[in-house]
């Protein structure tokens, strides 16, 4: 039974221009042990489907699904007192700017401590005991020392980390990633991606890997999912994702990054991502699509199946190799 | 090929007070920076952040004055200018900041901040000043419409048009990029790579590109300069870089990016720890305490940049031969 099963997920803000639907019938399965990654652009809605299953979203939006359950609970009907009971301990996000998501006023061995003490009920000096073994277990030196540190006095990989050791205190069953290295610098940012793999592998958690980077994706994840303006467009293998991208927005993506580059200009995508009042009829990529025809401006496109990748596109791409 | 900036030993130290009785701190921002840069090519440097490459953009940019060291721009010495030479030199060099959304007065409409290096070093009429705005709008991809608007009504990647576009109102030589395309997405990004590649063939323009995201610089640089905290460790033409790095962390900086291919995962060279505190840089070569071929001369002197075979690289081992 997979862990984390979402179907049909809807987020809608309402705004004062009207109801904006941020995220467009999301489906999601995340097996234990496994690294699902979550790509797309700023505004595809990759962070609010993530937050709308932590119950991080505020009272402006309106969430639906036709299933949202993890660990055999029912996230939908689940009373709010039982459901902080799962968030932080079975469940739990690390977020994109280490430095401001942690709490300037106190220290570390309280920030972690906090998290121990409200799921596990842990005395004083057990927490003590588990906080420096936890920042043992994230690689960072010294922990007994680093226990009275307060955030401004660490480093972006240090707070970080923290972040993690903080996530994974109570054993989580599924980990949440959410841009977890983009404000980090590339050597760091080798060494926390090299850590969450290790903690999944070690603890058997399931990890959703939220980013922008390709490269973060094709280092780390083992299935990967598109999203381009809150819909889901293509879902796929990270090998074949990359070898055979079967959206031509995927297609595009990966074409326009410079390490795919050949001679002198990159092969762009005309146009932005469309926002709250200029959606598009039929597909959502259509004004930016090649190939779009009149069919791709009228009508929603379909679903295709899993050797199409699963892309929400009428002509999806082929391969000679498809024939085979 | 003429050289169009050429720095000696430049560095730049900011003071920094503790407090009453302690001794106000020196710290080592630039510390000692020796590199040309030929007409119509362009250099990128590249580094993690604190090593300076920031520091190293306002100094060229003269919007901070050097320490010590020479600086040539164009011909002309900038230390010992005078009030007039150094008001032409800095129409010579120009600026592109990382974060449209931040280097764009958000009161001031696109033509008013396109038009005010105009109104403050020449002498144009309001109605030249207005043609020649929107030819600059036209040579940038911003349509004439745009002239009344205001900068929130634009997307990061048309802020960042605006940005290149005010920047290259006075007809510069010298641009200076401050990872222009670091906060933009994907396709816009290269939409933004490519107008400035365009911008070069068509203006001749010589650019110093900064960046961390190495896929990048690979694509835009003639030459790269690698910086570690606060001074070039190896400087190379871009093949070669990419192909035979030298210095022990180019090396490094390399196999920690992440490449997007799933097929070529494989083991990276792991540093440990991070960037050292500038106030207290290690003695002998800054790089010492991550390297891992470092040897008892490392840790004693400084290593001077030489040019072995074809890369100028500052490290022991490589100019020894220890390291390969």
């Amino acid at each position: 039974m997979s862990l984390l099963e979402l179907k049909n997920l809807t987020v809608t803000f309402a705004t004062s221009a009207g109801a904006f639907k941020a995220v467009d019938g999301v489906d999601l399965n995340v097996d234990p042990g496994e690294v699902v990654a979550i790509v797309g652009e700023s505004g595809s809605g990759k962070s609010v489907a993530m937050l709308a299953v932590m119950g991080l979203l505020p009272k402006t939006a309106t969430v639906t699904a036709d299933v949202m359950r993890f660990g055999g609970h029912d996230l939908l009907t689940m009373p709010a007192v039982n459901k902080r009971k799962i968030i932080g301990r079975e469940m739990a996000m690390i977020f994109q700017e280490p430095i401001s998501s942690l709490n300037p006023c106190f220290n570390v061995e309280f920030q972690i401590g906090e998290t121990l003490k409200t799921h596990l009920g842990m005395g004083k000096a057990d927490r003590r005991k588990k906080i420096i073994s936890l920042l043992e277990q994230v690689g960072i030196p010294e922990p007994e020392r680093r226990l009275s540190a307060y955030p401004h006095q660490l480093s972006g990989g240090m707070s970080q980390r923290v972040m993690i050791a903080m996530a994974i205190a109570c054993g989580p069953k599924m980990l949440i990633a959410d841009e977890p290295t983009t404000a980090l610098d590339v050597t760091i940012q080798a060494q926390i991606l090299d850590l969450l793999v290790d903690l999944r592998k070690a603890t058997g958690m399931g990890l959703v890997l939220i980013t922008h980077d390709m490269g973060v994706v094709a280092e780390t994840a083992g299935r990967v999912v598109v999203q381009y303006a809150g819909q889901q467009i293509e879902r796929q293998s990270v090998l074949e994702l990359f070898a055979h991208p079967r959206h031509p927005y995927t297609s595009a993506l990966l074409s326009a990054l410079p390490d795919n580059a050949k001679g002198g200009r990159l092969p762009s995508i005309p146009g932005m991502v469309p926002g709250l009042l200029d959606r598009p009829k039929g597909c959502l990529f259509n004004p930016r699509c090649a190939k779009a025809n009149d069919i791709c401006r009228e009508t929603v496109p379909p679903r295709q199946n899993a050797a199409m990748g699963e892309a929400l596109c009428h002509y999806p791409v082929t391969y000679a190799e498809d024939s085979k | 090929m003429s050289v169009i900036l050429e720095a000696t030993d430049l560095t730049r130290y900011y003071t920094v007070k503790r407090g009453m009785l302690a001794k106000p701190l020196s710290l080592k921002a630039l510390a000692g920076a020796t590199f040309s840069v030929e007409a119509g090519k362009t250099l990128a440097v590249v580094g993690e952040s604190g090593c300076g490459k920031s520091t190293l953009a306002r100094v060229l940019t003269m919007i901070e004055n050097e320490t010590s060291g020479t600086l040539t721009i164009d011909g002309h010495r900038v230390n010992g200018a005078n009030k007039d030479e150094l008001k032409a030199l800095r129409s010579t060099v120009q600026i592109v900041f990382q974060n449209p959304y931040s280097s764009l007065n958000p009161r001031q409409k696109v033509g008013a901040i396109i038009e005010e290096p105009l109104i403050v070093n020449t002498t144009m009429s309001p109605a030249e000043r207005e043609a020649k705005v929107k030819e600059m709008m036209a040579l940038v991809g911003l349509r004439p419409e745009h002239f009344q608007r205001y900068p929130h009504m634009f997307s990061g990647g048309q802020r960042q048009r605006i940005a290149i576009a005010r920047a290259l109102i006075l007809n510069p030589k010298v641009l200076v990029l401050d990872e222009p395309v670091s906060a933009l997405d994907i396709s816009i990004q290269a939409q933004v790579l490519n107008l400035l590649a365009d911008l070069q063939e068509r203006l001749g323009l010589t650019y110093v590109f900064i960046s961390h995201d190495l896929a990048v610089v690979r694509h835009v640089a003639d030459t790269v300069m690698i910086m570690y905290l606060g001074k070039p460790v190896e400087i190379a033409a871009a093949g070669q870089v990419f192909t035979s790095p030298q210095h022990p962390y180019t090396k490094a900086l390399l196999s920690a990016t992440p490449v997007a291919d799933p097929t070529k995962r494989g083991a990276r060279i792991k540093l440990i720890g991070e960037l050292p505190s500038p106030f207290n840089p290690p003695q002998g070569c800054a790089f010492n305490p991550r390297c891992s071929y470092v040897r008892d001369v490392c840790r004693q002197v400084s290593p001077a940049m030489i040019k072995s075979t074809v890369n100028e690289v500052a490290c022991h081992g490589v100019q020894e031969g220890w390291v390969t």
